[in-house]
């Protein structure tokens, strides 16, 4: 445990040092929320009956979504390692007594908490105080915060998961870029990251809400806005917990194969 | 003690000509040509010896210290170092080797050198006063107390090169697999760099694997060689064996004042420009020293030096002999 506390703290303090990339992505991220927010608005004002939540919910979830954005985003990848796949430096993480899937897992949810922790608060702060329907609120409800903490930390879990397959695919297709760009594509607009979940129509709802991809920040986000809770919520967190192992088993597996047949690249 | 028994190993690799219809063709149908990168592999290496692994590009040796390391596995043979498989018990067998590959790097590129050091104690769980000690050591040895605060990618290569052998160390390993250590270093460096892996040889002794192309090194450091050509051994023995068995003829190149030097049937003057010549023996026919007796006995030298077949010119000739 401790060997993959290390990993993670070795790309945490890295991610730490990039304090420009991080004021960048705040500024970014305010300008993509206000956007947002202001485009919803309008359509709301054209006919707020068709909203399946109200806009001051909707508020709320761009927010958040702006906050966390590094805790959840699909592109959030560390370039070494597929580079280090593609050129054969792998092969000095192979020759460490640890667990090579451990180890990414580590390295990966590091950058996004070290991305997140320079980022989120900043925008919390701000949209907290914006005027009535444009601002953040508080969470629903206290059962709500607290089931948003635990389904929060999941969410980030099957992420990190989800990502990890991916680079566990680059040992087998030598160069990642092509399974990397469709997950990215896929798994934004699965998770509701581009349009929450609940405003798609309600065939095609019942079917993204099973997909793994529900399971990341649409089940915390409409939990804190208090769109999901109850029974409801505490289904949405057990499909979040069955997803986290069947993705974690399946990346092992992965690795587990791609060892046997692995062939390092490069003299 | 590392043993390997009859190692082979196939690649497959991708195949295809030149030029766009090729290229199109190769969409569909996938033309693959099989290489054997190690053909019936097979030595032994005894606790705290120090080998050479020569051989040229392509020949094999990555693909051997690969396997030894643990990180691919043959397609036939055995081999077992310290009594495990190194690609079956991986975790325990990497534990007590250290690997240094010229080409890559271990170091994490935007922190300290020293983050990566503390990183490595822990994923090797050195014990602190382990740890301690080592490092005072390896940061003596190789003279890099001045740049562990550095961050990597502001280190020169050599820097950078000595950074990577001390990483490589830092857990004691019993066997050190060193894969091109000396590649793109000034000669400063190298000279740090070979100096320092005679050291840890002969003080800790500790087994060490060196792959070289600089036959420097092959001649600074190690006793024995293994010659591997085309995925085939050909040659295990010593240096000086290897060097015998080639070393008839030796040059002098002798500075002199007087007459002119006289051949005889055992001295060949090549070369006499009066005052300055080259003389070719044959030392199986007349050692050395006589040879320079019997010049210094015509007239005054000057300057002398002797040289025999370097070791590079050796290796060429067992490349041409074998045919690799």
């Amino acid at each position: 445990m401790k060997q993959y506390l290390s990993f993670f703290r070795i790309r945490f303090v890295g991610g730490l040092q990039y304090r420009a990339a991080a004021l960048a992505g705040i500024v970014t991220q305010f300008a993509w929320g206000f956007l947002s927010v202001l485009m919803y608005k309008a359509f709301y004002e054209s006919n707020p009956d068709a909203f399946p939540m109200e806009f001051s919910q909707l508020s709320t979830y761009i927010w958040l979504q702006q906050a966390f954005l590094a805790l959840f985003m699909p592109w959030l990848f560390e370039q070494d390692i597929f580079d280090s796949i593609v050129s054969g430096n792998v092969a000095y993480e192979l020759c460490r007594p640890c667990d090579i899937y451990n180890m990414w897992f580590a390295r990966n949810a590091a950058i996004r908490l070290s991305n997140t922790v320079l980022r989120c608060m900043p925008i919390l702060l701000v949209a907290a105080f914006l005027p009535a329907p444009f601002k953040m609120t508080l969470p629903a409800g206290w059962l709500n915060a607290a089931l948003f903490i635990v389904s929060m930390v999941l969410g980030f879990l099957v992420q990190v998961s989800i990502s990890l397959v991916i680079y566990i695919s680059a040992f087998y297709t030598v160069s990642a870029q092509g399974i990397k760009m469709l997950s990215i594509t896929l798994t934004e607009f699965l998770s509701g990251a581009v349009i929450p979940i609940p405003f798609f129509p309600e065939a095609v709802q019942k079917v993204f809400n099973v997909l793994p991809f529900a399971s990341v920040q649409n089940t915390p986000f409409l939990i804190y806005v208090g769109y999901t809770g109850g029974v409801q919520a505490g289904i949405a967190i057990a499909l979040q917990v069955a997803w986290l192992i069947v993705l974690f088993a399946a990346g092992r597996l992965l690795v587990r194969r791609a060892m046997k047949k692995v062939v390092v690249q490069g003299g | 003690m590392i043993e390997l028994k009859n190692i082979n190993k196939t690649f497959r690799v991708a195949k295809r000509n030149a030029g766009f219809r090729e290229a199109v063709r190769a969409l569909f149908r996938k033309e693959y040509s099989y290489v054997k990168a190690l053909d019936d592999v097979s030595f032994k290496i005894g606790d705290g010896e120090m080998v050479g692994y020569i051989g040229p590009n392509g020949a094999g040796k990555s693909s051997t210290i690969k396997i030894m390391s643990g990180i691919m596995s043959p397609d036939g043979g055995e081999c077992v170092i310290n009594g495990r498989v190194p690609w079956k018990q991986r975790k325990e067998h990497v534990r007590e080797i250290g690997v240094v590959f010229g080409q890559r790097s271990q170091l994490w590129w935007d922190v300290p050198v020293i983050d990566s050091f503390e990183l490595l104690k822990n994923v090797y769980k050195v014990p602190d006063a382990q740890y301690k000690k080592n490092y005072g050591e390896l940061v003596e040895l190789l003279d890099i107390g001045e740049i562990v605060r550095t961050p990597v990618r502001q280190l020169s290569l050599g820097q950078r090169m000595r950074c990577e052998i001390a990483a490589s160390l830092l857990h004691s390993p019993k066997i050190l697999f060193l894969d091109e250590p000396t590649i793109g270093l000034d000669a400063v460096s190298k000279i740090a760099v070979r100096e320092f892996i005679k050291t840890i040889n002969r003080e800790n002794k500790t087994t060490v694997i060196l792959t070289t192309h600089d036959m420097q090194d092959i001649e600074a450091l190690t006793e024995r060689i293994i010659l591997i050509g085309k995925g085939r051994i050909l040659l295990d023995g010593s240096l000086d064996e290897l060097k015998s068995r080639n070393s008839g003829k030796k040059t002098l190149t002798i500075s002199y004042v007087g007459e002119k030097i006289p051949s005889s049937d055992k001295l060949t003057v090549v070369k006499d420009m009066g005052g300055h010549a080259e003389i070719v023996i044959d030392s199986s026919e007349i050692s050395v020293s006589d040879a320079i007796a019997a010049v210094s006995g015509a007239v005054e030298i000057k300057d002398i030096s002797v040289e025999g077949t370097t070791v590079d010119e050796l290796v060429v000739s067992l490349y041409k002999e074998f045919r690799i």
